[in-house]
């Protein structure tokens, strides 16, 4: 479908498309395979200005916004979402700075970021923290000048290859989410080291790595916004973040499409090519009309948010909770279309269905995703005058 | 650093079919792209401007629509452009193109170094390169797969032979063909393809670089192409399938039972 794209977004679309095709396809089951960070793409989607796109041309970026993004990390998803997803984090650990830092805090980070010369990261979650914020354990204490961090964070995406980190650390337990501030730590600082890369079911390419701090002393100028404001940096920027996840889901069920039709089309039962019988005529209808959509509420969302209004929790959390699900359903079918071949490794779509499950987990798990949903209902209904 | 690049539009050779009646290849509807030989000399002035300072001109011979490999190669991060482009120019073979490309490169200001592919996929021939520094009175080296350093108005290369490499120190300014051995071509960039967006190119005719008519297009051309035929396919040959090992085997096999071996 025409989305009615500028000229300048179609170039974005294109250029992404591009670098897919001819820089992720070739590799992509290599990289699964072996469980291998994707540099060489890092390096390329770097050199072709994508790293940039929603930062503004002051710092280095190309001034675009979150549907920018999207368009680039559609089209990167559909080849391969292990490797989206290691372009994707580093918007994320980008979004603190960018919406809360300060000039200089802005100016030393966002061009490194912008230029894809240094790549971010964001840590949140940890073994007992993930969307209970209030659960974390990871402490800052200010001595002197610096502030003193102690803690690990699990499951952190770009953990151990990014050298920008944005991290979530409780300055004063006693109050809970209230009590958690922002920081920006950096990769070599001493006391800052890395756990294991962890083994994963799908997504295998992207790094998954504990961040732990044993004792890092990072210069108090580090500290993003207030002490205290380290929950509502975390919302507002996964609020900013999750239509990526759309986006990668759209571009994940696409991909799975564009390998199904294909297939249906060559392979042959009953004399016939297998898309001739209805069974599976359906089974696609319903694939592409459910993408469609997704895709129809995931730019709808990000053109949302670059409209800048006040609260978009609500869009961002329908734009990653719908199109997630539907990339796992259309992953699931695509591989019952294939059948046997699905099922194989020579063919992508096996990989494709095991890298959708994760889309329907971070960010916040789909459950979390109707939670807000739910809130933001309550709260609008409680707003209303009678 | 000044670099100039020779670059050309060629048919898409993944996509080349002949035709059987005449021999020749049928253009029509055969995408045009950038000559795959060329991103690799666009790609080695871009880094040497990335290392050493200065800009990268692009200049082509071509038809008008040869302008869109010169905007592929500014959304590579080419500086400036030229396409010498006149009806007069049509049916140039290397001796033509090879003198004209030479009057364009001359009216680049202070150029230190030429580099072009060390040959085009439709012709072939490698002979432009080394034409092009004939005609600007240049060192000339062909088969550049490295460029080891630029100093002193000197510049080290290593250029590939059948059996290895040479290396080779030139003075500068001077023209070099590379292989593709020497680099991987980047893709274009997002700022690249805005520039080449709105760029604007302003064909040069043959008036314009100065051009002698007996020494341009066919009548500057001594080449004359008598036949052009596929040779016919060879006979008695079998071919091994199978794993190298297995491919190995038969074949010492074959070459026992013809006593070869």
């Amino acid at each position: 479908m025409d989305y009615f794209l500028t000229d300048t977004q179609a170039e974005i679309q294109n250029l992404a498309r591009q670098i897919a095709q001819e820089k992720v396809k070739p590799v992509r089951a290599e990289l699964d395979e072996k469980e291998e960070f994707p540099w060489e793409i890092m390096k390329v989607l770097a050199q072709a200005d994508l790293f940039g796109l929603y930062i503004p041309e002051e710092y280095g970026g190309f001034g675009g916004g979150a549907f920018e993004n999207c368009l680039a990390v559609e089209e990167l998803s559909r080849v391969c979402i292990g490797v989206s997803v290691s372009f994707a984090a580093s918007g994320l650990g980008a979004y603190p700075i960018l919406l809360f830092g300060n000039e200089e805090q802005k100016k030393k980070y966002l061009p490194q970021i912008a230029s894809g010369q240094r790549l971010a990261a964001f840590g949140l979650t940890e073994a007992g923290a993930g969307s209970d914020a209030g659960g974390t354990r990871t402490t800052a204490v200010l001595d002197g000048n610096e502030y003193v961090i102690n803690g690990t964070k699990q499951w952190i995406t770009n953990g151990g290859e990014a050298e920008i980190y944005t991290v979530i650390a409780m300055t004063n337990p006693a109050r809970g989410s209230r009590g958690a501030s922002a920081f920006i730590v950096e990769k070599g600082t001493p006391g800052f080291s890395f756990g294991k890369k962890e083994k994963k079911m799908g997504i295998r390419s992207s790094a998954t790595r504990e961040l732990v701090f044993e004792n890092c002393r990072i210069p108090k100028e580090n500290l993003l916004s207030k002490e205290g404001m380290g929950f509502l940096v975390a919302m507002k920027t996964l609020d900013k973040s999750r239509p990526g996840i759309g986006a990668q889901a759209v571009g994940l069920a696409q991909g799975a499409i564009d390998e199904c039709v294909e297939y249906a089309r060559e392979r042959r039962q009953f004399d016939q090519p297998v898309i001739s019988f209805q069974a599976i005529q359906h089974m696609l209808a319903d694939m592409v009309t459910q993408t469609e959509a997704a895709r129809a509420l995931v730019y709808a969302v990000a053109k949302f948010i670059d409209s800048d209004p006040k609260d978009v929790s609500k869009a961002s959390a329908m734009a990653k909770l719908f199109a997630s699900d539907i990339a796992m359903k259309v992953t699931v079918d695509a591989v019952q279309i294939m059948g046997g071949y699905g099922y194989m490794r020579e063919y992508p779509v096996e990989k494709m269905m095991r890298d959708a499950k994760i889309l329907q987990i971070y960010e916040g798990t789909n459950q979390i995703q109707r939670n807000v949903i739910g809130a933001a209902l309550i709260k609008e209904a409680a707003g209303k005058k009678k | 650093m000044n670099i100039a690049v020779c670059v050309k539009q060629v048919p898409d050779a993944s996509d080349v079919k002949i035709d059987k009646a005449t021999g020749t290849m049928v253009r029509e509807g055969v995408p045009a792209i950038l000559n795959p030989f060329d991103a690799y000399a666009v790609e080695e002035a871009i880094r040497l401007k990335e290392k050493h300072g200065g800009k990268v001109s692009a200049v082509t011979m071509g038809p008008p629509q040869a302008g869109e490999v010169l905007k592929h190669v500014v959304a590579m991060g080419a500086d400036d452009v030229m396409l010498i482009s006149d009806r007069a120019f049509a049916g140039a073979d290397t001796w033509a193109t090879s003198y004209t490309l030479g009057l364009g490169l001359k009216k680049l200001d202070s150029l230190d170094l030429v580099i072009c592919g060390k040959q085009a996929i439709d012709g072939d021939t490698a002979q432009v390169g080394p034409g092009v520094a004939e005609n600007l009175g240049l060192p000339f080296v062909a088969y550049v797969r490295k460029i080891v350093e630029v100093s002193g108005g000197k510049m080290k290369v290593e250029r590939l032979i059948e059996d290895g490499y040479e290396v080779v120190e030139v003075s500068l300014p001077a023209v070099i063909t590379v292989v593709k051995e020497i680099n991987t071509p980047r893709m274009p960039s997002l700022k690249g393809k805005m520039k080449a967006k709105s760029l604007e190119i302003k064909p040069l005719s043959a008036e314009a670089i100065g051009a002698e008519a007996d020494k341009i297009g066919l009548a500057g051309s001594p080449t004359k192409v008598m036949k052009v035929f596929s040779p016919p396919p060879k006979g008695n040959r079998e071919r091994i399938d199978g794993t190298p090992q297995e491919q190995a085997a038969r074949l010492a096999e074959k070459l026992k039972e013809l006593k070869i071996i």
